[in-house]
This record gives structure tokens, C-alpha cells and sequence, in this order.
């Protein structure tokens, strides 16, 4: 398939009014009755059509979801791990899916490793306590029988924001 | 901490992924929590209002609408790490930046339309800075569902 093949069917599912409808609603939408007003009347469509494109996106993959982002840290889950294993690369597969398993493990990515980096599964954990997070990666130690592991908290935020076109 | 009562915990719990798509979704929300919409509204404002919920809206998926991410790791020493944490920060190709205590500190993640830009950035702050650096770009996925569950 050529280049210029492939660029037109992405530019036929994600057209110019579905990357204005991100645009306008990647900061959030406001909390009243009809949110999608504005957004209909600057694109001259209707909300109806908003609504029907949002989960079009939906449903083929261009958002992962439409819906909050929660302060995680205000509402008090403010301990937030992030697991590294040195997992056989063998294993990889069977245990991503096992770690990906655990409800408050929320990403799990498979990473390259460096010299002086030998980790290569990452797990997110978010929960209330550190406690709470290191109970999980032992229970997920267990599960797998991977024991080198790591947890590194987030001291501090830098920066939070979604992901914008 | 934000004071939460059953309520507030039901609505951040519930919009996470199930948010009506609808053209009055807060209409539908609020009979769903058996609250009026007004009340809905009000409760949702002082939330967003004290940094409970950040917004509602798309979780833009970089991979279909062809970006391209990475995570990205610095070693850079203690006394460095406010300036060095800035500078990062003003790259927009950053969407979170964290201090994790190890070898390792600064962690952050770079979104961009290509590979090349996000080796752009990377060689910069490589060459800027002399710190030694990790490009951590994901080779498997196996999950990604952020939801907190409030409790």
C-alpha cells in the first residue's frame, strides 16, 4: 500500500471537522445543559452531528474514551507508583497479561532496557497509600514470580496534562 | 484534600467511562444519579472548581490520530533538578513530567507528529543539558484504562 493510499483513508476518518470538534473540546466542556452549542454553532453543524461524530471517534479508536479527568491527587489517591520489572524476555508476554490483570494497575507498557536500565515491564499503580501500592506489587510479584522489581513514587508533579492535537 | 460526600464519589466515579454521550448528557447523568441537573451542575463546578475533576472531554488516542509518544528518563543531580524540570516543561510535546527518586529522576512523557520530532526534542535536551538520558518508547502495550476508583 502506498503512502499516499494510506494518508487519504486517515484523512477520511479523522476529516477536518472531527480534528475541530477535538480542538474545541480537549479542554473540556462546560457544565450546562447543551455543552455542545457553541462548539455547533462555530463549526455550522448541528449538536446532533457533534454527538454522532464524538462516538464515531469513539467507537474507531481516535479517542480512547470521552469523559473526566479526575485530580487524582485531590480526591486523595495521591500515592502513585510506577512498578519497573526485569522480566525474561520470554516471559513478557504471559506476564503483561497477568499484571494487566490487577484493577489498580491502570498502564502496563513493555519498555526497551539500557546497560545501566535493565527494566522492561512498567506497571502504573494508583491508589490512597504507599502501603496500599507496595501491597500490590507484592501481590503481583507473587503471581508472576518476578522478584526484581522497583517502585518509584512521584515525589513531585511537574507538569499533567492530556495528550493535544 | 477536597471534602467529598457519597454523592460527589458516585458522580466522579461514574463519569470516568460511562459519560453519556448525548446532546444534554448532564440531563441524562443526573437522572441516572437521581440528583436534578442543577444540583449535577453545582456539584460538578465546585469540583472542577477545586481540582477533583480536570475537565470532561476526548482522551485523544495519540496512535490513531498519528502521533507518536515516548517516556523519557533523565539522571540529572539534586541541585539541577528545578531547571532542569522547567526547561523540559516548555516543550508542549510534554504531557506529564514527574521527580521519582532514583538514579534516574526526571520522568516524563513526549507526544509529537513524528519520530524525528521527538528526537529533536530529546537530542536537544540531550545536548543542552550533558545529563545522561533513557528513551523508553512503549514495544508492547498490555493495558491502558485509567480509572480511579473513588472512594
Amino acid at each position: 500500500m502506498s503512502d499516499e493510499v494510506k494518508v487519504h483513508t486517515q484523512d477520511r476518518m479523522l476529516d477536518e471537522v472531527n480534528i475541530r470538534i477535538l480542538k474545541l473540546t480537549q479542554d473540556g466542556i462546560s457544565f450546562t445543559h447543551s455543552p455542545f452549542t457553541h462548539i455547533a454553532e462555530e463549526l455550522g453543524i448541528s449538536e446532533e452531528e457533534i454527538v454522532d461524530r464524538i462516538r464515531y471517534m469513539q467507537e474507531h479508536g481516535f479517542i480512547r474514551r470521552f469523559g473526566a479527568s479526575i485530580g487524582h491527587r485531590v480526591v486523595g489517591i495521591t500515592a502513585n507508583a510506577m512498578c519497573t520489572w526485569n522480566v525474561p524476555d520470554e516471559r513478557v508476554e504471559e506476564v503483561g497479561a497477568v499484571m494487566a490483570g490487577f484493577d489498580e494497575v491502570t498502564h502496563c507498557y513493555e519498555r526497551p532496557r539500557y546497560p545501566d536500565w535493565p527494566y522492561n515491564l512498567f506497571t502504573m499503580v494508583h491508589s490512597y497509600t504507599r502501603d496500599d501500592c507496595e501491597e500490590v506489587a507484592r501481590q503481583i510479584s507473587i503471581a508472576t514470580g518476578i522478584s526484581d522489581y522497583r517502585l518509584l513514587y512521584s515525589e513531585r508533579e511537574f507538569k499533567k496534562t492530556g495528550v493535544r492535537l | 484534600m477536597i471534602q467529598l460526600d457519597a454523592i460527589d464519589k458516585n458522580i466522579l466515579n461514574m463519569i470516568q467511562l460511562d459519560f453519556p454521550m448525548e446532546v444534554h448528557p448532564f440531563e441524562e447523568l443526573s437522572d441516572r444519579l437521581d440528583i436534578s441537573e442543577k444540583e449535577l451542575l453545582q456539584r460538578l463546578e465546585r469540583l472542577n472548581h477545586e481540582g477533583a475533576l480536570r475537565r470532561i472531554g476526548p482522551i485523544i488516542n495519540t496512535k490513531k490520530t498519528g502521533g507518536i509518544s515516548t517516556l523519557v528518563a533523565i539522571k540529572v543531580p539534586d541541585s539541577k533538578i528545578n531547571e532542569i524540570a522547567k526547561r523540559i516543561n516548555e516543550h508542549p510535546e510534554v504531557s506529564h513530567n514527574y521527580l521519582r527518586h532514583a538514579d534516574y529522576n526526571i520522568w516524563f512523557t513526549l507526544s509529537a507528529p513524528s519520530r524525528e520530532h521527538l528526537d529533536h526534542i530529546i537530542n536537544t535536551l540531550k545536548n543542552e543539558t550533558g545529563y545522561p538520558v533513557i528513551d523508553l518508547p512503549t514495544i508492547r502495550l498490555f493495558k491502558i484504562g485509567v480509572k480511579f476508583n473513588v472512594r
